[in-house]
């Protein structure tokens, strides 16, 4: 789950880092008002959970309360990202005399804990790491050990950071804490900011909460930002279904995450589009009706592809559970089965008893039935 | 890791619903379970076996070699420290949703003492003919056989539609190795690989990845200097990015964890790679002549 900046910055000052003064506003009067309060010249910055906001117009600065209240009305409604801006970050702006990086993340390759900085931020990592690789340090840490500021000046060390090196260790070590209190599978400041008289601060704050610790960070995932849901994901949330709204016409029920998916590569490679990711494999097999009406109320499905594959799930029972669903809504499209696995003998007498249909003999048949049964309903060749 | 079918079983979890079905499932098949843990029906017997407090007071009653979870996801860092504590060399976790801090400090914990780590997020290992631990349905014939290929999968639905198909063409399996649907894993594609490049009984291995990492692209880098061929299938080049595909590690992140730079690396280090599953039998007979 991802942040917007004004929910994750309370994170840093918690640990310690210094964050500038700020208020969240929803208007551009509310903007003005917090404006005035802070009696500084500021920085009006649109709030989505997502990056390069300065590129798409979200960050502009305001010398006065009259500035930011137009500075707002410029920002509040832009889109960025496919997030519609609510609402706006009014925050002090700072005497920048450095602009530095800093981020702590899970690495995949070192299976822990991963500390990076460099002096040279305010763009990408992926940039620093293109152009200044020398000066971007990256610190692999034991995550049983942790990382202090004794760990964090070893770090520094050769990058002629003088006076700097002491507070920048002390932030580095702050954040490696707030990422690690958090679940936080990314904590990333960028800008950290040098100030003219010498100070740091985090200019901006970018923190990925890990998904599957959220049933013990409760508090934190409240102001979190969800992934934007269609109407169809919000219900399949609401039923605890795996569904994943696409733009094509075949409808796709199938068992196991990488089964789906290859289910939706494969009506790919044969030329049609998936209209959804859909799994109910494991214990969700037993909402086969709930799933089965979310695939057919998607008005763009013009036929339903339906791909077991048994292992721990049996297809019998899933099968099962379909053509009871089936009979129920008694839709009116095409359906093509292919059933292997655990059950499948079971499974294909049912298909023909009660449906009249055998399975198709592979998945590859199946999935190119069902895209030319797309194409031919649309008036397709 | 590859289980041979001598091991002794521990299974923490043992008397949970799916604890007990997959455990009797596993014994039917032929491994070798020697105990179960559950702190709250300590001195019991489950499935034919004693039920210890701890993994610590197995390993003292008992011994074991291997142990497998179902321990819900909360429950897994203690789990495993309990059975890395008790001298435990290898440790499979099923379990989905572990929070990856807990995963990192667990693989941490192994690291330290020697011991190797299959999963989270994983459907388990199988040596068809001689044992499986997990819940692959390793006692379908029409899935597992005995044979000579290797299959690595980070999927357990994909694996097994692999492993029907391998049947269906006329192979059958070495092992199994489910690494697992997680961004963070205890053992890679390319650990898995080289222990398949290295496995007596193995003459080709099949690679089931996933968008999202860069584990196939490391594997590739190994399969570079292999002599037994690699024939591989990535799910998700029709998966949109940004998004989670089911599994947490399943998700292209700008340009990094596409299909395109894992069908390209393993490529270029000499790996077939499969538009679609079915095209697995084929593969592996021109591979190997």
């Amino acid at each position: 789950m991802n942040f917007e900046e004004h929910a994750a910055k309370p994170l840093l000052h918690a640990a310690g880092i210094s964050v500038p003064r700020g208020q969240l506003a929803r208007s551009a009067g509310e903007a003005e008002d917090a404006a005035a309060q802070l009696g500084v010249p500021v920085v009006v910055k649109a709030q989505v959970p997502a990056g390069k906001r300065a590129k798409a117009g979200g960050i502009r600065a305001a010398d006065d309360p009259r500035a930011a209240h137009d500075a707002a009305t410029a920002i509040l409604g832009l889109e960025i990202a496919g997030h519609r801006v609510a609402s706006v970050l009014v925050e002090e702006r700072a005497e920048i005399a450095a602009e530095c990086y800093a981020a702590v993340l899970g690495d995949a390759a070192s299976k822990g804990p991963l500390v990076m900085f460099s002096p040279e931020g305010g763009v990408d990592v992926e940039e620093i790491a293109a152009t200044a690789p020398d000066r971007l340090r990256r610190m692999q840490v034991d995550i049983l050990q942790g990382f202090d500021v004794g760990a964090a000046r070893a770090m520094l060390a050769g990058l002629g950071l003088g006076a700097a090196e002491e507070p920048v260790a002390k932030t580095l070590a702050a954040l490696y804490r707030a990422w690690r209190e958090n679940d936080a599978e990314l904590l990333e400041v960028n800008p950290l900011a040098r100030l003219a008289d010498g100070r740091l601060a985090a200019l901006d704050c970018k923190l990925t909460l890990d998904d599957s610790g959220v049933p013990r960070r409760q508090a934190l995932a409240a102001i979190g930002s969800p992934e934007p849901l269609t109407a169809l994901e919000e219900r399949a949330r609401a039923l605890g279904l795996s569904y994943i709204e696409l733009d094509g016409d075949i409808g796709v029920l199938a068992n196991g995450a990488g089964l789906t998916m290859t289910t939706m590569d494969v009506i790919a490679h044969h030329g049609g589009r998936s209209a959804n990711f859909l799994e109910i494999g494991g214990a969700a097999y037993t909402k086969a009706r709930p799933a089965l009406e979310l695939v057919l109320d998607n008005p763009r499905v013009r036929c339903l592809l339906v791909n077991f594959c048994g292992a721990f799930a049996r297809t019998d029972v899933m099968v099962a559970g379909m053509l009871d669903a089936w009979a129920a809504l008694g839709p009116a499209i095409p359906v093509f089965f292919s059933v292997h696995g655990t059950g499948s003998a079971e499974a294909r007498a049912m298909l023909r008893e009660r449906l009249g249909v055998d399975p198709y003999e592979t998945m590859d048949e199946a999935i190119a039935a069902a895209v030319a049964a797309a194409g031919h309903a649309g008036g397709a060749p | 890791m590859i289980v041979a079918g001598a091991e002794r079983i521990l299974v923490q979890g043992i008397t949970g619903r799916q604890g007990t079905y997959w455990s009797e499932r596993m014994q039917a098949y032929g491994t070798r379970i020697v105990a179960g843990v559950n702190p709250k029906k300590a001195n019991t017997r489950h499935c034919g076996v004693p039920v210890y407090a701890s993994a610590g007071e197995a390993m003292r009653e008992t011994g074991f070699d291997l142990a497998v979870q179902f321990i819900p996801p909360l429950g897994v860092k203690a789990a495993s420290q309990d059975a890395i504590e008790a001298g435990c060399r290898r440790l499979v976790i099923l379990t989905e949703h572990v929070p990856v801090h807990d995963v990192m400090e667990v693989l941490a914990m192994a690291r330290a003492n020697g011991a190797a780590v299959v999963g989270p997020n994983t459907a388990g290992l199988v040596t068809p003919g001689a044992c499986f631990v997990g819940f692959m349905p390793a006692f379908e014939s029409g899935i597992f056989r005995p044979g000579r290929v290797g299959v690595i999968s980070r999927s357990g639905s994909l694996g097994t539609l692999i492993c029907l198909n391998l049947v269906q063409a006329g192979f059958g399996q070495s092992a199994f190795i489910g690494i697992g649907g997680d961004p963070i894993v205890g053992t890679t594609t390319r650990d898995a690989l080289a222990q398949l490049d290295a496995d007596a009984r193995t003459d080709a291995v099949v690679i089931v990845g996933e968008i999202g990492g860069a584990m196939e692209e490391d594997a590739a880098d190994y399969a570079r200097a292999m002599s037994k061929p690699v024939v591989a299938f990535i799910a998700g080049s029709a998966a949109p990015a940004g998004k989670k595909m089911g599994h947490a590690g399943a998700i292209v992140m700008g340009d990094k964890g596409t299909h395109a730079s894992k069908r390209a690396a393993l490529e270029a280090a000499g790996a077939l790679v499969l538009d679609t599953p079915s095209g697995v039998g084929p593969a592996l007979r021109a591979a190997l002549g």
